[in-house]
């Protein structure tokens, strides 16, 4: 502020309150969070009352084949969704970015957005009659691990598109004409150029959709057939009825697990800014 | 490589990268609404559904039923279901912007050293799983949970009983308040994020400018960061709007029998009286809805891709 100087003790007061708002909202965002993990050691016939520290509620977990069998298909499905969100996701981001002029592109931006804030409800129930019909026609797929995968991938290749393609938006094309210049065929220019430039785009990607799948209850609701019963659905099922510690308790360790990988994640992810940082430097200098 | 070699391979592989994704989408998003809006107007039969075209004594029959729509409009029931979801979800994407404004503003004039790890602590709750996060603010909710219990020494359930969002004081869970509560928890960060990532771009040098000029800072905020953050707060209200309107675990989990949503009447419909030409007659419905909100995301979407860094 170069003019008219603003009196400092107003400065002061807009600060402060600043402060009280961001801490206000990181407080309502973390405490269910908190109280989540608080809970899971909590020794007491009324869940959501303090009584004693426990630790029997991850002792009867290990013997929840109904939750571990779940755990185990969610994080297959899981897995199987990420990765191929991710290569679908770049498809489309590269589609957008990279060409901008295609017919029926107006459609194809649409339906790649549209997943992002559609009601889950209408995604589950009209890929589950498309499902349905097909398999009265051609008598595939049988509903299971196969259409949960579908209906996740849909859901995950939107969220993979965006975050794709905001990489893709700030990247300099001219070294990828320069490469072609020297010449690089496509392929070439893409694994050696473009890929190491978005690889941390599509790792964020691939987390996020996985957890994306590992979480999702409404979209395996609807496409889930016998015996495919992911976790959260066995989560909502005992939710539904009321407090469950048990349920405390598995959140508890996916809090754990999840934090634990953000923090790797975004450790070596600053590691290898840092690192390129230093290259470009050197280079610089070499040159 | 020849020069033309070169470019028909381009070619190709541009085809092949729009292709596949694009098929894809027609294939698993557009062809199932195709198929939603047939159901809706064919009739159950048992445990099937006629089919909307027959050949019946050798000639061609239409048979549309628009009886599930005639009595989505004659029924009180749904009528209103769908009057309460506009408004819940209007009252959570204004309960979110309320919050969320001020936040995004002050992370984004926040040190920049600083500005990263507040933004990795909206996300971060993102990346644990929703449902359990939902399912906390029950156990938060009820009878002498730590927030119902807060707000009662605060009193200020006296207050929310005289605003009508609970029934009464003390009786917070299975309300009004606590689905609104619950959504506004769940699509907070997603109305900060997009305002954020706005706010952090703004030239500050206009409110220098303003300030220059005489105004205030208070008066700068209204006339020269409100408007132009008003990309961000449409954005962040679509995000926040639109899957409210048709949310189901919220509702299901936090809500009461008076807080009746669409999207639980979809699943009702669908799962527990195994109407399917209902439930998709109500998927359509909802679709009518969300419509013109969806058209307004997109084109901000696709305003977004097509700018040129």
């Amino acid at each position: 502020m170069t003019a008219a100087k603003p009196a400092p003790r107003r400065l002061q007061l807009t600060r402060w309150f600043g402060r009280g708002w961001l801490g206000f909202g990181y407080f309502f965002l973390y405490v269910p969070i908190v109280a989540l993990v608080l809970y899971s050691f909590n020794d007491s016939p009324v869940p959501n009352v303090w009584q004693r520290f426990t630790l029997k509620w991850y002792g009867a977990l290990a013997s929840d084949r109904e939750l571990l069998d779940g755990l185990w298909l969610s994080l297959r499905i899981a897995f199987v969704t990420a990765t191929s969100s991710v290569v679908l996701g770049t498809l489309a981001a590269f589609a957008l970015v990279k060409y901008r002029r295609f017919r029926g592109r107006t459609l194809f931006a649409g339906m790649v957005a549209a997943p992002l804030v559609m009601p889950e409800v209408i995604i589950g129930l009209s890929l589950l009659l498309m499902l349905v019909s097909a398999q009265r026609a051609l008598g595939f797929p049988e509903r299971g691990m196969a259409t949960i995968w579908l209906g996740h991938l849909l859901l995950g290749m939107a969220y993979a598109t965006v975050v794709v393609q905001a990489r893709l938006q700030t990247l300099n094309a001219q070294l990828e004409e320069a490469a072609m210049d020297l010449g690089a065929r496509p392929w070439e220019v893409f694994h050696l150029v473009t890929l190491p430039m978005i690889a941390q785009a599509l790792l964020s990607a691939w987390l996020l959709t996985f957890t994306l799948s590992l979480d999702d209850v409404v979209l395996s609701a609807f496409l889930s057939g016998p015996g495919a019963t992911t976790m959260p659905l066995v989560i909502f099922s005992r939710a539904r009825l009321g407090l469950n510690p048990s349920v405390n308790a598995v959140a508890t360790l996916i809090v754990l697990v999840v934090s634990i990988g953000v923090v790797v994640a975004s450790w070596l992810i600053a590691r290898q800014e840092r690192q390129r940082a230093r290259d470009v430097a050197a280079a610089a200098r070499a040159g | 490589m020849t020069r033309a070699g070169l470019r028909d391979r381009l070619r190709r592989g541009r085809a092949a990268v729009i292709a596949i994704p694009y098929l894809w989408l027609l294939l698993f998003f557009l062809l199932p609404f195709a198929v939603v809006m047939k159901i809706s107007v064919s009739e159950m039969e048992g445990a099937t559904f006629h089919d909307l075209v027959r050949l019946q004594n050798g000639a061609l029959t239409f048979d549309l039923k628009f009886a599930n729509y005639l009595l989505l409009i004659r029924d009180d029931l749904y009528f209103t279901t769908y009057l309460s979801s506009l408004k819940y979800a209007a009252v959570t994407t204004i309960a979110c912007l309320f919050i969320g404004y001020p936040f995004a503003y002050f992370m984004a004039r926040a040190k920049a050293t600083l500005q990263p790890a507040l933004l990795m602590l909206v996300m971060l709750p993102f990346w644990t799983s929703f449902l359990l996060r939902v399912y906390a603010w029950k156990g938060l909710l009820t009878e002498h949970g730590w927030a119902a219990n807060a707000i009662e020494a605060l009193g200020l359930d006296q207050f929310l009983a005289a605003t009508g969002l609970i029934p009464a004081p003390g009786q917070l869970m299975n309300t009004p308040f606590s689905l609104v509560l619950g959504m506004t928890y769940t699509y907070l960060p997603f109305m900060i994020l997009p305002l954020y990532s706005n706010l952090s771009k703004m030239d500050l040098r206009l409110l220098e400018a303003a300030s220059d000029l005489g105004a205030t800072a208070w008066v700068g905020f209204w006339t020269v960061t409100v408007p132009l953050s008003g990309a961000g707060i449409v954005a962040g209200s679509m995000l926040v709007f639109i899957p409210c309107v048709g949310e189901y675990v919220i509702p299901e989990l936090l809500g009461g029998p008076q807080t009746q949503m669409i999207g639980r009447t979809l699943w009702d419909e669908f799962f527990s009286n195994n109407d399917w030409p209902m439930a998709c007659a109500v998927a359509v419905a909802m679709v009518l809805l969300i419509i013109v909100p969806l058209a307004v995301f997109s084109r901000y979407q696709a305003e977004a891709t097509d700018r040129r860094p």
